[in-house]
């Protein structure tokens, strides 16, 4: 590129922000400019996809070109957008209505297809938009509109959908963890195929607090793992606490560093191992630190390439055609 | 009538009559396969014709069922053939299920030509028949052939070792060269497609060839031969060197293949499998180029897709059939209120829900108009022929993309499946299509300021430099595109789609009669897949010296500029479609004319006798 390179704010519009104030989009818009600005790439080559809801909103408040679309299709739209243009860099985002459940599908299909789009799945654990009712990822007993009494739904584990759903690509961050979110989409734009992002997101309104700790600035280190590959899986305020693998019960352990012979015992992070990561997704609060971070990634190959299509211009002409005929 | 036979375009040229021959057994009897190979040889002979196959949704249904019975006609002659015709004048019926199921399906008097093997005990109670209709006088009127054709086929074939199973295979062989000797047809085009087909498999090829030239031989010895009508020529024409048999599935790939290569531009075409719209699905997907497919996980992901490449700049195509269209409803209303070109085709059939997918039927008509939420019009087309759906995806992806709409074309499961002998265009004389290139007038970009004239919106695409910006499904203001929720500008924005919709009739050719005079007795309006019936039957009528109209629309949505005076010209007016009056309804109401109906919703095309029974009819009836 010859052009001034791109400051974080040069990925900004004109329009008025109509998010809550305090709501967790503010802060994952700001990482996602300060990735765009890094990437490094023009906003006349990036395409925001989104559906409907409070995350659905992100295309209208970025340079790039964006396409708001229907409630739960956003992963579709966005597939259909890289097929006719494979060149260009395409984001879908939406919340966890759109992603988890009216566009469920969508999102299962994209992640097996591995077809090279991001997908940044906003999950406040509600319905914002609509006014509170329980969504899929909202925890059981989640008093709402359309649960007074609480609901009785077990959640949906959004990690462990995607590595079911044979994701090649699979991270999670969180909207107040402004040094770690950015790494993780950068992580997810570098990766070749369909990179699934759950960034866990605080709404401010109707489910204030639902995640505890994990996006708490201040608590996060006690209720968070910070995963990096080939690092061993160290957590707490302090460094003071690990993860071991158990081989015999098949499942990780919290332990205290303090308290281990060896300090080798702590598991390493490989990326690569669908074994470890399905472990990993399993990990809830309270008992465990929630993972974040890039939880699985292999190389795969991609839809768009094993298909053999590129750029926009036809290689099929009235020759093509004559002989077709 | 002269009793010789002259050239055909001569002066006092016999007429030979059409002849119309169905092929009826068993679906796992290759019946579509001797159906299209005889209407090879009918184009070989020259004759114009038409074909229709006709055949159940199961699969292999259990053999010999009346369910399992599948079919194939086809009607040829020396004028021009536009339709796969009613009744047939020679049925092949290859088990008691299909002669039971099709005997209805033939002329009294016609030539029944029957299978005798599968008239044992079992398979007269499989097609649940008391008796059995070779011998308790049901065929009595009809010229009646019966072969063991199994043991015929056994008996060619002993030679060759080959299980009883795989020599019974080629019976559908051994039934088309008898079928062949009958009408003088020489054996060639099949014989060599059987050496190309079998390439791989010379046991194969031997055996379907040994079959086929067995039953030729058994007409020859049997002397099989005293139908002399069916030998008659009937020559229509010169068949050019560029002919080819095409279906209106064949057509419509076809069509969309010469969008790319008229536009110079790769189109995607979105789809998700659904009958009988997924023909058009594996005629693209064999493509090696132009036309990039997509089988999506479902119908909104076919349609949003699409939606997505279109925005992406390219041409958005999919296909489905009602279920289907259901489904995609709110991604059509999304690409009407971002204005952006999309191909929507639905190859109707029986309906509601899954209806009867193999059977046609014009019944989304209404849907197609007016199905979406909120105001949300979008031109409608409809294809009168195989042909006709090549040019139909030529036209209608000029106007989605001339428009900046979804557009919604109109098939049905004949019209995908009817087959006619095609004129391959001249390439070199096919317009180009024209992707528009906003032209950067200095000021800020503004995606939904609109062309003066035909009111679309400047179409720019991701990557293009400079002119990134934002569209969705949220009201914009006129103009920016910015979100907006005052009301004047949703008032005004609704009526510039709906005006910009309307103002698609003015650029499309003036309403044009058919057949007919102006100040004729009656109108017969028509839409889609009827045409080759009604041409025929006013045709028919006409010569029999009533006084019918024909017209029949193309464009469906906005209605044709004209049409409103036309059909006043008329005393009576009457729409003849396959639903329960759809058209006649909207023409009422558009233009408070008292336009009649001829119905029928059976699921089958129109047979051009009822046409003709229902239009005197409604000819003789007393004035509206």
């Amino acid at each position: 590129m010859n052009e001034m390179a791109l400051k974080p704010n040069d990925f900004g519009t004109d329009q008025e922000v109509r998010w809550c104030p305090g709501c967790g989009d503010y802060a994952i818009l700001k990482a996602m400019k300060t990735v765009l600005a890094e990437i490094g790439r023009s906003p006349d080559d990036i395409v925001f996809v989104a559906g409907i809801g409070c995350a659905a909103r992100f295309p209208y408040y970025l340079s790039t070109y964006g396409f708001h679309t229907i409630h739960g299709r956003a992963a579709a739209v966005g597939t259909g957008v890289k097929l006719a243009n494979p060149d260009l860099d395409v984001w879908v985002v939406g919340g966890d209505g759109d992603f988890m459940s009216i566009g469920g599908n969508h999102t299962l299909h994209a992640l097996r297809r591995n077809l090279d789009i991001n997908l940044l799945l906003f999950n406040n654990a509600i319905y914002g938009l609509t006014k509170g009712q329980y969504s899929p990822t909202s925890p059981i007993g989640t008093r709402s509109p359309s649960s007074p009494g609480g609901s009785v739904e077990p959640p949906v584990n959004p990690v462990r959908f995607a590595l079911g759903a044979g994701a090649k690509f699979v991270a999670r961050g969180a909207d107040t963890l402004q040094t770690h979110l950015p790494e993780v989409l950068s992580r997810a734009h570098a990766n070749k195929g369909a990179s699934f992002v759950e960034i866990i997101q605080n709404c401010i309104v109707y489910a204030d607090g639902a995640f505890g700790a994990i996006n708490d600035r201040s608590e996060s280190q006690e209720a968070t793992l910070r995963l990096q590959h080939g690092k061993p899986m160290i957590f707490g305020k302090e460094n003071d606490k690990g993860l071991v693998f158990n081989k015999d019960k098949c499942r990780f352990e919290v332990v205290i560093i303090a308290d281990l012979a060896d300090k080798d015992e702590i598991t390493i992070h490989d990326e690569r191992r669908l074994d470890r990561a399905m472990g990993l997704a399993h990990l809830e609060q309270p008992d465990f630190p929630v993972p974040l971070g890039v939880i699985y990634a292999v190389d795969a190959p991609e839809f768009i390439e094993a298909r053999g299509f590129s750029g926009t211009k036809s290689q099929w002409g009235r020759e093509q055609l004559k002989a077709l005929l | 009538m002269n009793d010789t036979v002259t050239a055909p375009d001569g002066p006092g040229a016999a007429k030979v009559p059409p002849l119309v021959v169905r092929f009826a057994g068993d679906s796992g009897d290759g019946i579509q396969l001797a159906g299209y190979e005889f209407a090879k040889s009918t184009a070989e002979a020259k004759s114009d014709f038409m074909t229709f196959p006709d055949y159940p949704a199961e699969i292999r249904a259990p053999v010999g069922t009346l369910f399992g019975v599948s079919a194939f006609q086809v009607q040829f002659g020396a004028d021009e053939v536009l339709t796969p015709g009613d009744k047939a004048d020679v049925l092949v019926a290859f088990n008691p299920a299909a002669l039971t199921t099709n005997l209805q399906n033939l002329k009294i008097g016609g030539v029944l030509i029957v299978d005798e093997s599968n008239f044992d005990a079992r398979g007269l109670k499989k097609a649940k028949l008391e008796t059995n209709p070779l011998e308790d006088g049901t065929l009595e009127g009809f010229q009646l052939i019966t072969v063991d054709v199994i043991k015929r086929t056994l008996e060619a074939l002993d030679h060759l070792d080959l299980g009883r199973k795989q020599a019974t295979r080629a019976k559908n062989l051994w039934v088309l060269g008898l079928v062949y000797w009958m009408f003088g047809r020489p054996l060639d085009t099949t014989h060599d497609w059987l050496n190309a087909k079998f390439k791989g498999t010379p046991d194969a090829a031997k055996a379907n060839i040994t079959a086929l030239k067995a039953g030729h031989a058994y007409g020859e010895t049997m002397e099989i031969s005293a139908f002399p009508n069916l030998t008659a020529p009937r020559i229509a024409k010169s068949r050019k060197d560029k002919s080819r048999i095409i279906s209106g599935a064949q057509a419509m790939a076809l069509g969309l293949a010469a969008v790319a290569a008229l536009g110079k531009r790769d189109i995607v075409y979105c789809s998700y499998p659904i009958t009988p719209a997924s023909t058009l699905l594996h005629a693209l997907a064999r493509l090696n180029g132009g036309v990039r497919t997509f089988q999506a996980e479902d119908e909104i992901a076919a349609v949003t897709a699409a939606l997505g490449a279109s925005f992406a700049g390219s041409l958005g195509v999919t296909a489905s059939s009602g279920p289907g269209m259901s489904l995609k409803t709110e991604a059509i209303g999304l690409g009407v209120a971002v204005e952006l070109p999309l191909l929507v085709i639905d190859v109707q059939r029986g309906g509601p829900s899954t209806g009867m997918p193999t059977k046609p039927e014009q019944s989304d008509l209404t849907m197609a108009i007016h199905g979406r939420h909120g105001e949300a019009h979008l031109p409608v087309l409809a294809p009168a022929t195989p042909d006709d759906c090549f040019w139909i995806m030529l036209d209608a992806a000029r106007i989605a993309i001339e428009t900046m709409s979804p557009v919604i074309v109109l098939t049905d499961a004949y019209l995908a499946n009817a087959a006619s002998d095609w004129e391959v265009p001249d390439v070199d004389a096919l317009p180009g299509i024209n992707w528009p290139e906003y032209q950067p007038d200095g000021e800020e970009f503004q995606p939904f300021s609109r062309d003066s004239a035909t009111l679309a919106r400047p179409w720019v695409a991701p990557g293009t430099p400079g002119l990134a910006h934002r569209i969705g499904g949220i009201e914009k203001a006129s103009g920016s595109g910015h979100i907006s929720y005052d009301p004047a500008n949703h008032e005004e924005m609704t009526r510039l789609r709906a005006e910009k919709i309307n103002r698609v009739a003015d650029r499309l050719p003036a309403i044009q009669l058919e057949a007919g005079a102006q100040d004729g007795d009656i109108l017969i309006i028509g839409w889609g897949s009827t045409h080759g019936s009604i041409a025929q039957a006013v045709k028919e009528l006409n010569a029999e010296g009533k006084r019918v109209s024909h017209v029949h629309l193309r464009n469906l949505w906005p209605l044709p500029r004209g049409l409103d005076a036309l059909i006043r010209c008329f005393p009576k007016a009457v729409t003849a479609e396959l639903n329960s009056g759809q058209l006649s309804s909207i023409l009422r109401s558009e233009y408070l004319a008292p336009v009649a109906s001829i119905s029928q919703v059976n699921g089958k095309p129109f047979y051009v006798s009822d046409l003709k029974v229902e239009i005197t009819r409604h000819l003789e009836a007393p004035l509206p």
